[in-house]
C-alpha cells in the first residue's frame, strides 16, 4: 500500500481543517480553560462532529458508523492535534470504539455503538495505576463474586473519566502484577455503585480523572472478550490509542512548526529578520527533517492497524516514540525561538508544549516504547 | 499472464541461464565491484562473462534507452530485474560514476551525437569515468572553482587542480567543471568539459585517507590541450558554454538521493540489536548492557522511520505529491544517521572492533568502514550545505 493518503481521506483531512479552524481554534481550548469548563469539551461542537460522522469514524456501518478505518481516524486526530481542539475522540471514538469492535460481543456492540456513533455517550479506558504507564504492572483485583466479580482498585490519568458515561477498566482476575496473564476488561457503568472520581485538572487543560473502585459489582456481561485474555488484548487497543496520539502530536507539531517559521519570518533583530540568521536556520532544517520523519512513521501505524491490526505492535510503538520525541522538540524549539513572547500565557504556543508533553507521556513514553521494541527485537 | 509476469518469468530463466555460478554469491564491498575501463583486470573469468552477458542485453544499464546500449527497460521492469537478481544473490555486472553520474548528465544535457558517443561504451564497461568537481579552494563553496579553461581556437587550454576526485588514477576519463569566463558571476562562468585522462599534463596523485585506504586523489592539470571536438560532431562540452552549473546542480541533485536511497541497503541483514546481543550477550533475554541497549533501540527507532520516509516519498513523488529539495533532507538525515550508526557499532564491537590488521578483522573491515562513514555527511554537499538549501528552499527562511 502506498505511504500517501488516498483521495477519499485528503477530502476528510480539508474538511476536518476547515471545520476545525472555524469552530475549535486554539482560543476555544483557552475558554474551557479560563472557564474552569467541568465537562473538559464543548458538548454541542462533540455532537456536530458526530453528525459529520466523527464520533464513529471506527464503528461499523451496521452500528451506524462511518467505517473509514485507522488511517481516517488518524487524520481526524491530526488534524484535532493542530488546533488543539478538546473532544473526547481519543477516549470514546479510538479507544472504546475499537475496544468493542474488536473484542466487544454482539450485545455490548448492539448497546453501545450506535451511541459512540451518535456521539450519546462518553467513554473512558483506565489502564495505569502507577505514575508511568505499564499495563502489565496491573493490580486492580477483579475478585470472583458470585456469578460475578467484585472490582477492587485505583486508577490514574484516565482520559476524559471525569465525565465517562462507562468506563472501560483494566483488572486483576489472576496473576500477580507483572504477569502477563490474568488481565481482564470489564465494561461499568460510571454511576455503579463504588466508583468515585477525582477530576485532575492537568497541565493541558483538558479532562482526566483519578478513578478508584470499592468493591463495584460486574458480570459476566460486562467482561469485554475474555475473561483472563491477558495483555495481548489490552495491547491491540492500546496500540490504537497510541497511533491516535502520535497522530495527534504530529498535527500540534506541525502547526507549532508553521507558526514558528512564520514568526522567524517577520521578527526583526540585529536589523534583519531573525531567520536569516544561519543558528536558527539550520535548527529549522533539521526540526523538518524530524517532522517529515514522524509523518512517515505515524502514516504507517494507521496503515499497518487497518490491514494487520494484530501484528502492529512493533510499529505502533515506533510512531509512539517517534511521534513523542519529534514533538516535544517542535515545542521545545517554538518556544526558545519565539524567546520571550513565547513564554507568555497569553500566545498560543504554551498550550502546544503542554498538550503534547500529556500526550507523549500518555500510554507510554519515548523510552518506554523504545524498550518495548527492544524487547520484541529479541534484545 | 499480464506483461509482467511474463517479462519476469523471461528475466528469470535467462538469469538461471546466463549468470555463472561464482557471481551468486551475492558479495558487496568496494573489494567485489567492477568497475570495468581501459585497464580493468578482471577478477576472475566469471566477473569478465558476467559483464559481457549483462552488456549484451543491455542489463548493466537496464533503463537507458536501447539506443545508447541501455536495455529501454520500463521501471516495473527494471524493478522485477532487480528483484530477481537480488533473489538469486547475483552480483551486479558494472559499477562506475559513468552510469551513476555522467550518464544521466548527458541524458538530460547532452547531444543526440554524444549520447551516441559516450554512452555505449558506458555501459559496455569500456571507459571508466571520474568526476572532477572539487578544488583544494572551492569545497562547500563549489562555485567558486578555478580551475582555468581557455578558448585556443581549436582546442580548449586547461590549467589548476581538482580534488577529491574518486578513483582519478584509475580513470580513463574525467567529467569536469571547469571556468570559462572569469569575468562575470561565480555561477556564471563554469562549463562542464569532458577529458581524456590520457591527454598531456594530466596527472593524479591519490590521497591516504585515515581509514588507510586511498578511493580519492588530487588530479592537476598542466598546459594540458583538450579538442573542442573529441571526434567530429562530438563536443567535449556537455551542455552550453557557461551554463555548467546547471548540469553540476542537475548531478549534485541526484547524487544526494542515490546517497540517501544507498541508505536502504544499510538495514539489509541483522540489525543493530541482534549484533549487538550476539557480540555483547544477553541476560535474562536482554541485552547485557542496557544504556546501549537503549542507544541501539533509539537509533533503531530513527532509522526505521528514516526508511519510511524513503518509501513515502517516493509514494508521494509517484502521486504527483512532494517538495524536490527533499533529496537534501533525505541526504542529511540519512547520512547523518549513518555515522551514528556505524558509532554504534563500534561500541557494541568492543576492542575486537578496533583491531586494524590480522585475518580475525578482516584487517579491521569495521573500524575502516567506520571511519569512512564520517565522509558521508561531508561528500556530495556537507550536512550544513543541505540545511542550507532545506532552510532557502523548502522552509523559505530570509537572506539563507
Amino acid at each position: 500500500m502506498a505511504l500517501v493518503l488516498t483521495e477519499e481521506q485528503q477530502m476528510l483531512r480539508d474538511a476536518a481543517r476547515g471545520f476545525l479552524d472555524e469552530k475549535a481554534p486554539v482560543s476555544a481550548l483557552r475558554k474551557l480553560r479560563d472557564t474552569n469548563d467541568e465537562t473538559g469539551f464543548s458538548r454541542d461542537l462533540w455532537k456536530e462532529m458526530a453528525e459529520m460522522g466523527w464520533a464513529g469514524i471506527l464503528v461499523g456501518e451496521d452500528y451506524g458508523g462511518a467505517d473509514f478505518g485507522f488511517v481516517g481516524a488518524g487524520v481526524l486526530a491530526e488534524e484535532m492535534g493542530r488546533t488543539l481542539t478538546a473532544s473526547p475522540f481519543l477516549s470514546t471514538s479510538i479507544l472504546a470504539a475499537t475496544a468493542l469492535q474488536k473484542l466487544g460481543g454482539d450485545a455490548q456492540r448492539q448497546e453501545h455503538l450506535p451511541k459512540i456513533s451518535a456521539g450519546e455517550a462518553v467513554f473512558a479506558l483506565a489502564v495505569d495505576e502507577t505514575r508511568k504507564h505499564g499495563p502489565q504492572k496491573t493490580a486492580m483485583k477483579a475478585e470472583k463474586h458470585g456469578n460475578g466479580f467484585k472490582l477492587s482498585g485505583d486508577k490514574t490519568f484516565v482520559a476524559d473519566g471525569q465525565v465517562a458515561d462507562n468506563i472501560i477498566v483494566a483488572a486483576r482476575t489472576a496473576g500477580a502484577p507483572g504477569d502477563a496473564e490474568g488481565i481482564t476488561l470489564f465494561l461499568v457503568d460510571a454511576a455503579a455503585k463504588g466508583v468515585a472520581r477525582e477530576r485532575t485538572v492537568m497541565v493541558d487543560s483538558r479532562g482526566a480523572a483519578r478513578l478508584k473502585f470499592d468493591g463495584v459489582e460486574a458480570t459476566g456481561d460486562d467482561v469485554l472478550g475474555e475473561v483472563d485474555g491477558g495483555l495481548v488484548a489490552l495491547e491491540g487497543v492500546l496500540n490504537a490509542g497510541r497511533a491516535g496520539l502520535a497522530a495527534e502530536m504530529s498535527g500540534a507539531a506541525q502547526a507549532a512548526f508553521t507558526m514558528t517559521m512564520d514568526y522567524l519570518k517577520e521578527r526583526k533583530q540585529f536589523g534583519t529578520e531573525i531567520g536569516a540568521f544561519q543558528a536558527l536556520q539550520h535548527r529549522a532544517a533539521h526540526l523538518y527533517s524530524e517532522i517529515e520523519l514522524m509523518k512517515s512513521v505515524t502514516l504507517k501505524a494507521l496503515q499497518d492497524l487497518d490491514e494487520h491490526y494484530g501484528m502492529a505492535g512493533i510499529i505502533c510503538s515506533l510512531a509512539k516514540a517517534k511521534a513523542g520525541e519529534v514533538a516535544k522538540l517542535a515545542s521545545q524549539e517554538a518556544v526558545q525561538m519565539y524567546g520571550g513572547i513565547g513564554m507568555t500565557d497569553e500566545f498560543d504556543i504554551g498550550f502546544y508544549m503542554k498538550r503534547i508533553r500529556v500526550a507523549q507521556e500518555m500510554f507510554g513514553d519515548a523510552a518506554f516504547h523504545a524498550d518495548r521494541l527492544a524487547a520484541m527485537r529479541g534484545y | 499472464m499480464s506483461d509482467l509476469e511474463i517479462f519476469r518469468k523471461n528475466t528469470r530463466a535467462w538469469l538461471e541461464d546466463n549468470c555463472p555460478t561464482e557471481m551468486r554469491d551475492g558479495a558487496g564491498g568496494e573489494d567485489n565491484i567492477c568497475w570495468g575501463g581501459r585497464n580493468w583486470q578482471f577478477q576472475s573469468e566469471a566477473q569478465k562473462t558476467w559483464l559481457e552477458r549483462m552488456a549484451e542485453k543491455g542489463w548493466t544499464v537496464p533503463a537507458w534507452p536501447k539506443e545508447y546500449g541501455g536495455g529501454g527497460l520500463s521501471k516495473e521492469e527494471v524493478k522485477i530485474l532487480k528483484g530477481e537478481m537480488r533473489d538469486m544473490k547475483a552480483r551486479s555486472p558494472l559499477e562506475s560514476f559513468g552510469i551513476w553520474m555522467l550518464g544521466p548528465a548527458l541524458l538530460k544535457y547532452g547531444t543526440h551525437e554524444q549520447k551516441l558517443h559516450f554512452l555505449p561504451a558506458i555501459t559496455r564497461g569500456e571507459i571508466r569515468w571520474c568526476q572532477g568537481y572539487s578544488e583544494p579552494n572551492a569545497g562547500s563553496d563549489l562555485a567558486s572553482l578555478q580551475c582555468k579553461c581557455e578558448d585556443k581556437g581549436d582546442h580548449w587550454l586547461v590549467n589548476g587542480q581538482k580534488v577529491w576526485t574518486s578513483y582519478a588514477d584509475e580513470a580513463d576519463w574525467i567529467f569536469c567543471l571547469v571556468r570559462t569566463d572569469p569575468k562575470v558571476t561565480k555561477h556564471n562562468g563554469i562549463s562542464f568539459l569532458l577529458i581524456d585522462m590520457a591527454a598531456e599534463g594530466v596527472s593524479t596523485k591519490p590521497i591516504k585517507l585515515i581509514s588507510g585506504k586511498s578511493p580519492f586523489c588530487e588530479t592537476f592539470f598542466d598546459d594540458v590541450k583538450v579538442p573542442k571536438e573529441h571526434a567530429p560532431g562530438i563536443g567535449s562540452i556537455v551542455g552550453d558554454l557557461n551554463r555548467g552549473w546547471d548540469v553540476a546542480k542537475y548531478l549534485l541533485t541526484h547524487e544526494r538521493e542515490m546517497i540517501s536511497a544507498g541508505g536502504g541497503g544499510l538495514f539489509g541483514g541483522r540489525g543493530m540489536g541482534e549484533i549487538a546481543a550476539s557480540e555483547i550477550g544477553l541476560e535474562d533475554g536482554r541485552l547485557a548492557d542496557p544504556m546501549l541497549r537503549g542507544k541501539i533501540a533509539q537509533a533503531e527507532i530513527d532509522g526505521w522511520a528514516f526508511l519510511l520516509t524513503l518509501e513515502r516519498m517516493k509514494d508521494e513523488a509517484k502521486a504527483g505529491q512532494g517538495v524536490g529539495a527533499n533529496s537534501s533532507m533525505l541526504k542529511y538525515y540519512g547520512t547523518e544517521f549513518n555515522k551514528r550508526r556505524f558509532e554504534l557499532l563500534m561500541d557494541s564491537g568492543g576492542s575486537e572492533a578496533l583491531e586494524w590488521e590480522g585475518e580475525r578483522t578482516q584487517d579491521g573491515k569495521l573500524a575502516r568502514s567506520w571511519l569512512r562513514t564520517k565522509a558521508n555527511s561531508i561528500e556530495g554537499g556537507t550536512s550544513e550545505v543541505q540545511l542550507n538549501i532545506i532552510a532557502k528552499r523548502i522552509l523559505q527562511l530570509p537572506g539563507a
